[in-house]
Formats: C-alpha cells, sequence, structure tokens
C-alpha cells in the first residue's frame, strides 16, 4: 500500500510517498501527482521518498512522466531520501542525469532556494 | 540439501506485493543480507509486472506460475506466463525500451533484473508464452565486522 501527501509552497511541490511502489499503485500515484501539479500550478517538483522502502521499474516510469509534465514549464524535478535499493534504480535508469538528488527535503528546498536568488 | 517451492495467482496488479513477498520470505532462511533481499524482490517484482502488463494484457484471467528452489546458498526462480510472448527479446532487453510508453513504463525491466541478479534467461515464444529464470547467491556474502 501507498500513503500519499502533498504540500505546496508557492511554486514548489512535495510529494511524500511512504508504502511500496509497485505497477499496481503507480496509476494512483500518477493521477494524484499530475492533479496536485496542475492545481497548484507547479514549477518544481520534490519526491520525499524517505518513507518507501521499495520501488521498481513502475515507480521510475511515474517520476520520469512528472518530469516530463514540469520540465515542459522550464521548471526541476529533486528527489530526496533514497535508501540503496531506490538509489540504483535511480542510477542505473540515469534519472540523476535529468533530476537533482538531495539527502533531505530541506536540503532540497535550500538548494532550489539558492537556485532562485542566483538567477534574481 | 535442495529446497523448492511454487505459485500461481491471477495476473492481478495487486498480486505483485504478494508474490515479491513470498519469493522474499522463501529466501530468507539463507539469512541475505538487506540489500540482496531489496534486489531479489525487486527482480520477482519486475518479471511479475511483465507477465501481467505484457504478457497477459493485463487480463486477470492469466495465470502467472513461479517456482524457486534454493541449493548452495543460491536461489533460483523462474517465472512464467503463457501470455502472448516477446516478439524480439534481445529489444526487448535494450534499457528504455518499451511497447506500452502510453502506460508510462520507463522500459527499465530487463535491465533491472540483469543487475540485481546474477545470472538471468529469457525464452520467449509468441505461442506459449514466456519462461524468465534468473539465480541470485545470497548466502555467505555477510562481511562480518569485527
Amino acid at each position: 500500500m501507498v500513503t500519499m501527501k502533498a504540500e505546496a509552497q508557492g511554486k514548489v511541490l512535495i510529494i511524500r510517498l511512504t508504502g511500496e511502489l509497485d505497477h499496481y499503485y503507480s496509476e494512483q500515484v500518477k493521477e494524484f501527482t499530475e492533479q496536485q501539479i496542475d492545481q497548484h500550478q507547479t514549477q518544481h517538483l520534490i519526491w520525499n521518498l524517505s518513507g518507501l522502502p521499495f520501488m521498481d521499474s513502475s515507480g521510475l516510469g511515474v517520476i520520469l512522466g512528472r518530469y516530463r509534465q514540469v520540465n515542459e514549464m522550464g521548471g526541476s524535478v529533486t528527489v530526496c531520501g533514497l535508501n540503496t535499493q531506490v538509489k540504483r534504480l535511480f542510477q542505473l535508469s540515469g534519472l540523476f542525469k535529468i533530476m537533482y538528488v538531495t539527502q533531505t527535503e530541506q536540503e532540497a528546498l535550500d538548494r532550489l532556494e539558492e537556485s532562485s536568488c542566483r538567477t534574481q | 540439501m535442495q529446497n523448492a517451492m511454487t505459485i500461481s495467482f491471477n495476473a492481478l496488479g495487486e498480486n505483485e506485493a504478494f508474490s515479491r513477498v513470498a519469493v522474499a520470505s522463501f529466501a530468507a532462511k539463507l539469512n541475505p543480507t538487506v540489500d540482496d533481499l531489496a534486489e531479489l524482490k525487486t527482480a520477482v517484482s519486475e518479471a511479475v509486472t511483465n507477465a501481467i502488463i505484457h504478457g497477459y494484457d493485463s487480463n486477470p484471467a492469466g495465470i502467472v506460475y513461479i517456482s524457486a528452489s534454493i541449493e548452495d546458498g543460491e536461489i533460483d526462480v523462474v517465472i512464467r506466463d503463457e501470455g502472448r510472448g516477446i516478439r524480439n527479446i534481445e529489444e526487448a532487453k535494450e534499457p528504455l525500451f518499451t511497447t506500452k510508453p502510453e502506460m508510462e513504463r520507463a522500459g527499465m525491466g530487463f535491465t533491472i533484473m540483469e543487475h540485481f541478479t546474477d545470472k538471468l534467461e529469457i525464452e520467449s515464444s509468441t505461442s506459449s508464452g514466456t519462461i524468465v529464470r534468473f539465480k541470485k547467491r545470497l548466502a555467505g556474502k555477510r562481511v562480518n565486522c569485527v
């Protein structure tokens, strides 16, 4: 089972997932996140996966799909709180080349804050 | 001594968690590391998901068969479906290749299975379905901290 929580901070949307993200739950996560992005007009997305002990390539598909969604708006995706197994999936699929990775949600927010200061 | 088990279940997404936990529980007697067990569960999940959404096109009437055996610290897992088969195995194994981009498939299933197991074999025919077989050494890999 997967539980999903969303928190919007301006143009930044944080999605916190807990549970095991596989094919069965990936559609729910996709619909929830898509709807949250539309509702909050999200530019930057942060996935907090610290409560996710397991994920397979279905999860990668959802995260990549939402990357495409925010990337079209000139936004970015950051993932944080990855365990060893999930980190290896990201490495194998090359997603670290297009997404930011941090240890914690706060570091992800700080990074976005710093990059917006630099561009102002 | 060899120890073996078999399970079969309908091609329903909700059975994916059951199948990977069943294989992981069976493997637990080898006292694997947490990382090895996570890799085993991931490989099972990828093969079972392929059987459900590609083999059976998400038709829950299809049956997925898993057999696993343990011998000399190694687990041997066979995941079989009687679905539509894979037309071109080499193409299917290419990273990022998928026949279902509309479902947001990452096309990483076989790449992950190859990296997370020690040996992977795929047999498939469009008349009889697909058999994915992998082996993974689980025992005797623990590093004792002094």
